[in-house]
């Protein structure tokens, strides 16, 4: 066991800091009018690019810098960005989800046309899987793709959509085989946004914002080469995943924010006229979480030391999400109380991710943290995949019917 | 960053694991477990062979110079096979002498210890469960008199690192005129405890025994940790399987998915953990400035898991996980053992707390 990165990597430490500490912020020319953050946001991930420091598992012919995977270099990267709050790579879906699956099954011209506006985030992208009837049982999906001459002509409805009402493309699930088993009617389509055949209508959430939406496709269309992988290949190109420098780390650092949030909110915070942080109870439960975001931090360490090695970290990597998203819940459940008669407040106009320490951002995040739950796979389809894959117990005997698991 | 353990490390846990599965598989344990001694001194003799009575001892005195994260690494191991031995005890006694002993006083008693032909353990408690180095009132003489509690495999030992007043440590021989030991009835039948009478006992002061007595808690903690690790693990096991082959409803009932999730959030307070106790150990070593805290963070929270899982285990294992005759019932009371030895979770959770400056 040794945690020191070693003496090659301190230095490339070193290399990163020193072109954070001058590139950012970027400087305005005196006498010249401020640049805005965008403007210096933008300029600061050209020059990252350049070095080498974003969008690494990205070809420079698709505007990345190319890099040779190195999971302890991304953290390196990552560790020296945020320390200065440099901006990282856009973190959209289009980037996270759709430029992946590209650069792995994508046409050589689709790559051209959609990995490098995407990545600057000229150009976004919404994600088109669940529908009213197909949640955990995504496969069951109905939205019906039909080739009609060069196009295909898309109907159905999908939902839960976030970003669609502002998104340009959507990459989408459909059945365009439905004589073929479940798992093998459903491709993968890229479909333009902006077109009459699309109505979006976002939905309220429980916070009060809205940020997801519904999508009707009412014969929307889009071009014949306008699919990703072969026709009823689509439920596996949904499942491409790269082997990326996976940011095994990111969500612990998450967590242990969050909970020093919680230390700062509880000594900020009073109970009886005593600050909060004096009170047993709260100190309890505070040390409580804090064994959790520790086992969940060095977790993190462990994933990180396998994927550098190429190893495997085992029925660990299973439990990241289930276990962050219960933090987040013992995190947001000690903020109200310390919260008290503020708890009966709403949750204002917090959007998700503000780091705010404000009564109403910690309401917000009270509830965001069951849409984390939800999102991406729920706690208890979590659970099913940690006793299925992670223990072998038996696959349930609904899902045991269906083809192409 | 290596975050994992060495080959070495990995190397010691599978021949002490091969050894515990030749030498104490589970009917040998019921023996043991239910026997009057609690102890099988010929599996002390093997693990004294390995290499394990003297493992974080410096080769200078016949130990062979590892770290707390080898003790740690054997301990889960131990844990896991839920091993009668007085490990814990002696190993402890070791790190104390080793931290504190004056060079005259490690040459004097370390390569017994490292041979396992003397076996050590520690007297730490006192009533009111005063654990803690700041708590002791034992008076520090040539010769002591008074009461330690919970002295695990007392009766075993030949000698014994006692906490003192001012959070010093003394050395009794546990033959000596003037120690009685009384047995303890602890609900862990794998680790026996005593309650220790000191009436005029010769007791030799450790040189450095304040410093040695810091050590001493957390390596304790740590081990605590690691123990309840491997034992929660087992249990996890024992459960899975269990849920493999018990048929109810014409099928084996992993099939349901209430078992499945109940399982499932087992082995969520089981894996995240094992990071957890690896750099608590590692920080012993490595880490001072995160030493004390996060031995203590282990400490509270991996035997409270253990101890959770234990009660999930009882529960998945139906009307027969109530009953002694199930092996469920040995590793509860392992976690009985591990949660309160040295401090319950809430003990450390406060020590944490203020550690941390909240």
């Amino acid at each position: 066991m040794d945690l020191s990165y070693g003496s090659e990597m301190e230095d490339f430490r070193d290399e990163v800091s020193s072109f954070v500490e001058s590139n950012w912020p970027i400087k305005s020319v005196e006498g010249e009018e401020e640049i805005s953050f965008e403007r210096q946001a933008s300029m600061f991930r050209e020059r990252a690019i350049e070095k080498g420091y974003l969008y690494r598992s990205i070809p420079q012919k698709y505007g990345g810098s190319e890099q040779d995977a190195d999971v302890i270099k991304a953290q390196i990267i990552r560790e020296e960005f945020s320390r200065k709050w440099a901006p990282a790579e856009a973190r959209g879906i289009g980037t996270m989800m759709l430029v992946p699956t590209l650069l792995e099954k994508g046409e050589e011209w689709q790559k051209d046309r959609f990995v490098r506006p995407t990545i600057t985030g000229e150009l976004t992208w919404c994600q088109g899987y669940s529908e009213p009837g197909s949640g955990s049982d995504l496969a069951s999906l109905k939205t019906r793709g039909e080739l009609q001459g060069d196009e295909w002509v898309i109907n159905g409805q999908k939902i839960w959509t976030s970003g669609a009402h502002m998104a340009d493309y959507m990459f989408c699930l459909v059945r365009t085989e439905p004589e073929a088993s479940k798992h093998a009617g459903i491709s993968y389509l890229l479909l333009d946004m902006k077109q009459p055949g699309i109505d979006v209508r976002p939905l309220r959430m429980m916070t009060g914002s809205s940020d997801f939406n519904e999508v009707f496709l009412n014969d929307a269309r889009t071009p014949k080469d306008w699919i990703v992988g072969k026709r009823g290949e689509g439920w596996t190109v949904s499942r491409t995943t790269l082997k990326h420098e996976r940011n095994s780390i990111g969500g612990a650092q998450q967590t242990r924010s969050a909970l020093a949030g919680l230390v700062k909110l509880a000594q900020e915070s009073e109970l009886n006229g005593r600050p909060a942080i004096e009170n047993a109870e709260i100190r309890q439960r505070l040390s409580v979480l804090e064994g959790y975001v520790k086992a969940h931090q060095y977790s993190g360490y462990r994933q990180l030391t396998q994927d550098a090695k190429g190893g495997d970290a085992g029925i660990i990597n299973m439990m990241m999400k289930l276990f962050s998203t219960e933090i987040g819940h013992q995190v947001s459940g000690i903020a109200m109380d310390l919260l008290e008669e503020e708890g009966l407040l709403s949750a204002g106009n917090s959007e998700l991710g503000s780091r705010s320490s404000s009564s109403q951002g910690w309401i917000a995040q009270y509830m965001y943290s069951l849409g984390i739950a939800i999102a991406g796979g729920t706690a208890n389809v979590q659970r099913n995949v940690i006793a299925e894959r992670g223990l072998g117990l038996p696959r349930d005997a609904a899902a045991n019917r269906s083809p192409g698991k | 960053m290596n975050f994992d353990l060495t080959e070495e490390q990995e190397m010691l846990q599978q021949s002490l694991g091969s050894l515990l599965e030749n030498e104490m598989p589970i009917n040998r344990l019921r023996e043991v477990f239910d026997g009057d001694t609690g102890d099988d001194p010929d599996l002390w003799k093997s693990l004294a062979e390995l290499g394990v009575a003297g493992l974080a001892i410096g080769d200078t005195y016949g130990g062979a110079g590892l770290e707390i994260l080898d003790l740690a690494v054997a301990a889960e191991t131990l844990g896991y096979h839920c091993a009668p031995s007085p490990f814990l005890g002696h190993v402890l006694a070791a790190v104390a002498i080793e931290a504190g002993g004056s060079e005259e006083q490690k040459k004097k008693w370390l390569p017994g210890l490292a041979t396992g032909d003397q076996i050590g353990t520690i007297a730490l408690a006192e009533a009111e469960g005063r654990w803690q180095p700041e708590e002791w009132k034992l008076a520090a003489s040539n010769t002591i008199s008074g009461v330690k509690d919970f002295v695990p495999s007392g009766r075993l030992s030949t000698l014994m690192v006692v906490g003192l007043e001012d959070g010093q440590l003394g050395v009794v021989e546990t033959r000596s005129d003037g120690v009685t030991l009384e047995e303890v009835d602890g609900a862990d039948r794998s680790r026996r405890m005593d309650l220790v009478t000191f009436a005029d006992a010769p007791c030799e002061l450790l040189a450095n025994g304040k410093e040695a007595a810091l050590r001493l808690r957390n390596v304790g903690l740590v081990l605590c940790a690691a123990d309840a690790f491997g034992g929660s693990q087992r249990l996890l096991e024992m459960s899975v399987e269990y849920a493999k082959t018990r048929e109810q409803f014409g099928v084996t009932i992993g099939h349901f998915q209430a078992m499945k999730h109940q399982l499932a959030n087992m082995a969520l307070d089981v894996e995240p953990n094992r990071g957890l106790y690896w750099f608590s150990a590692y920080a012993q070593d490595h880490e001072p400035g995160e030493a004390d805290r996060v031995a203590s963070i282990a400490k509270a929270h991996i035997t409270d898991r253990f101890m959770q899982v234990a009660r999930d285990a009882v529960e998945a294992h139906g009307g027969l996980g109530f009953t002694w005759e199930c092996d469920v019932q040995m590793w509860f009371k392992r976690a009985m053992f591990d949660r309160a030895f040295l401090g319950t979770p809430s003990q450390h959770r406060s020590r944490s707390a203020d550690l941390a400056s909240w």
